[in-house]
């Protein structure tokens, strides 16, 4: 029923800002085509599904947005630096690290932002394990890798979905 | 406004063009992956502040495709890298270490 | 001045796409072309903006966004065929 909801909710203000208006007849419209989807795929994931209901949760999302946009500057930049030096100073190779992460949508996104970071991309995922293809490998070992790749956002995960 | 608006896209431009200089350069699919992904997002992200800064009126819907965007690409690069490695994709000689390769017996 | 800035930046973005162009014939694997067509398509939404912009039709941007859409499904696509192989 939450998940239910949520969908609803998702599918219906993604309807509204891509309409820009609210105006009678496209509301009902919208919310009818959002209740029909959303009763087709009960189980459908939505960013909010996991998300704790709680302030502390909320507040984390808003602070991680701001991480996560920092991080995909610094990400740039260094790849930029690597693309742009004409000895092309790469040394990748693909590491495992492990996350704390219970819940799907956590570790959905902590493999999305894992992705758009420094010279990090999510290969495969394996429950808890995660397979990261890194262009400069400097921790090859489990823990190291997973100090430098996965701790920095798990930490603002962790409050948001556990 | 304008010249703020304008310089946005210009530098969005740059990161297109360094991820399809990335693109180019780089030694196998996963760090091409990684090149080609990364500075397009952001490229794309920026030149869509930029015209957001020009054209006020389209501010909203500009959001939603970067929005979109933001969330579909590392989807689609994760996707990607999955495959090729499942598929065998060569990687470079430069490549240090494969844990994927070392426990699946490869 | 806005308008010389935006017409260097479609320059630009247009010999981004010839790069990525060129690594999508130069290949060599399969996965390398699909990399190249994913780049393609994203610098090809910036692409759908800046005519919006030069025409001054806010319904392009309707367009940017289906082809965001209908492009990261053709990509997921063919992953998946990479994947299992035909």
């Amino acid at each position: 029923m939450r998940s239910f909801a949520l969908l609803f909710l998702t599918l219906f203000l993604f309807w509204v800002l891509l309409n820009g208006s609210l105006a009678p007849d496209v509301l009902v419209v919208g919310a009818a085509a959002a209740l029909i989807i959303a009763a087709l795929f009960p189980k459908a994931l939505s960013a909010l599904t996991d998300l704790r209901p709680t302030p502390r949760a909320l507040l984390t999302a808003v602070a991680y947005v701001f991480y996560f946009l920092k991080e995909l500057i610094k990400s740039n930049l260094a790849v930029a630096a690597i693309v742009l030096s004409p000895n092309l100073p790469v040394n990748p190779g693909i590491v495992k690290v492990r996350t704390k992460l219970k819940s799907q949508m956590g570790r959905m996104l902590l493999a999305n932002s894992i992705t758009l970071t420094p010279g990090t991309l999510t290969v495969e995922l394996a429950g808890e394990w995660l397979y990261i293809h890194w262009v400069t490998v400097d921790a090859p070992d489990i823990d190291h890798a997973t100090a430098s790749i996965v701790a920095g956002f798990e930490r603002y995960l962790e409050v948001m979905y556990g | 406004m304008d010249v703020l608006g304008g310089l946005l896209v210009v530098a969005g431009a740059a990161f297109l063009l360094l991820g399809g200089l990335g693109l180019v350069r780089m030694p196998d699919v996963f760090n091409r992956i990684q090149a080609g992904t990364k500075a397009t997002t952001l490229g794309t992200l920026l030149s869509l502040a930029g015209f957001a800064g020009l054209q006020p009126d389209w501010t909203l819907k500009l959001f939603l495709i970067g929005l979109f965007v933001l969330f579909t690409n590392p989807l689609s690069s994760q996707v990607l890298a999955r495959a090729a490695h499942r598929a065998g994709a060569e990687e470079s000689p430069l490549t240090t270490v494969d844990v994927l390769n070392d426990e699946q017996g490869k | 001045m806005a308008e010389l800035l935006i017409n260097l930046a479609a320059m630009i973005t247009g010999v981004a796409f010839l790069l990525a162009l060129w690594r999508f014939f130069a290949g060599p694997a399969d996965a390398d072309r699909v990399v190249a067509f994913d780049v393609l398509t994203i610098i090809g939404i910036t692409g759908i903006v800046f005519v919006a912009f030069l025409e001054g039709r806010g319904i392009y941007l309707d367009v940017a966004l289906v082809y965001a859409l209908l492009s990261f499904l053709g990509v997921i696509a063919v992953a998946r065929y990479l994947e299992r192989g035909l």
